[in-house]
């Protein structure tokens, strides 16, 4: 079956992000497919590469990059909300005049259209959020 | 179809709002502090036991085992799952509706 | 994308004292151009989005309720109230803005785009969708 994921909050604050990852993985592991994973509203938060946790925490920025990169996973940050936040990647900084990028391994900036196409090419959509 | 409520009930509405809207042979699924609705004795545990009665709920079991919820607290019925069994409930219920 | 989905589109929160409800309409105005089938419910304190003279500018935020004027345009042509959720707020559909589309199978004709519907009605109504998306 192929899911996709919505992250609607943030790390640390609501624990959204960690129960996505959490879903994400057991989904993984039950064989399943994951189409795309989405950030929106403070979820975009999720995708900036300066969190720098205590030591004995989890990181959560990280845990996504690594779940990414293993199993190739597509992590959409949603550019408007991203903009609102301050999550940039190079192009956006330039687009910007912004002195600098920030955003994570594995995450990628686009439209809120990649939402909806999530919706439409997905068997299933999960919402984490607040 | 399968609802999921992350909030308590103690706190926000989302549970009684899921419970007042889902239907009959629904699946609830209580995660994060959603868990909390599922405690016996409590002001909320006639509602669960109402809705038991033609709807199933279950807590994740992650989620109450960090706040020191022991499964004998719960009310009778509720149902334990882990995150293998969270996504085998997503998948074996045509959609998904997330009580935020 | 030829698929044609059933969209819903849940609010549950009030506007300005978060961002849910403005960036929530931002996905539906997207949702609108991938021509799925789309509505809007509008449930606890998500009945507040629609009240009529919205007036922002003291606040310094930014009133959007004129862009729900424009969803007609953009096709989204149902908007379901629940109703006890406006009774348990003090509010009746009077107090909501009037908004409107036109029926192109109807010679354009205008109707309103809300829709007030009882609490088991929309409970029924989200056991139709392929998509529930919560703001």
């Amino acid at each position: 079956m192929i899911f996709s994921i919505m992250v609607s909050e943030g790390p640390y604050t609501h624990q959204a992000s960690d129960s996505a990852y959490q879903f994400t993985k057991a989904a993984l592991d039950a064989g399943h497919e994951i189409f795309r994973i989405f950030f929106y509203h403070d979820g975009v938060n999720n995708g900036t590469r300066m969190t720098t946790p205590p030591q004995d925490d989890r990181n959560i920025v990280d845990r996504w990059s690594e779940l990414a990169k293993a199993h190739d996973l597509d992590m959409v940050v949603c550019v408007a909300a991203a903009q609102r936040r301050g999550i940039v990647d190079v192009d956006e900084a330039k687009r910007h005049g912004k002195d600098g990028d920030n955003i994570a391994e594995g995450f990628r900036i686009s439209g809120l259209g990649q939402l909806i196409e999530a919706g439409v090419k997905s068997d299933r959509l999960m919402q984490f959020g607040d | 179809m399968l609802h999921t409520v992350n909030k308590s009930p103690f706190d926000k509405n989302s549970l009684k709002t899921c419970l007042s809207h889902s239907l009959k042979d629904s699946d609830i699924l209580l995660i994060e502090d959603g868990v909390y609705g599922a405690i016996k004795d409590s002001a909320m545990s006639g509602d669960i036991e109402k809705a038991l009665t033609d709807r199933k709920i279950y807590v994740l079991e992650s989620d109450i085992k960090a706040r020191g919820i022991d499964s004998s607290r719960l009310v009778q019925g509720v149902a334990i799952v882990d995150y293998g069994g969270f996504v085998e409930l997503a998948a074996s219920n045509d959609r998904v509706q997330s009580w935020l | 994308m030829s698929t044609v989905k059933k969209f819903m589109y849940v609010n549950r929160h009030a506007p300005y004292g978060s961002i849910y409800a403005l960036e929530g309409l931002e996905v539906v105005l997207i949702g609108a151009a991938f021509d799925q089938d789309c509505c809007m419910a509008f449930i606890d304190d998500g009945v507040f989005q629609l009240v009529k003279g919205q007036d922002s500018s003291a606040s310094g935020m930014k009133n959007f309720s004129p862009t729900y004027r424009a969803l007609g345009d953009y096709e989204v042509t149902r908007l379901y109230v629940e109703k006890e959720s406006l009774m348990e707020r003090g509010l009746t559909k009077s107090d909501l803005m009037e908004l409107t589309y036109e029926d192109e199978d109807d010679d354009w004709a205008e109707k309103p785009s809300i829709q007030i519907v009882e609490r088991s009605e929309l409970g029924r109504l989200m056991e139709e969708q392929d998509v529930l998306l919560n703001f």
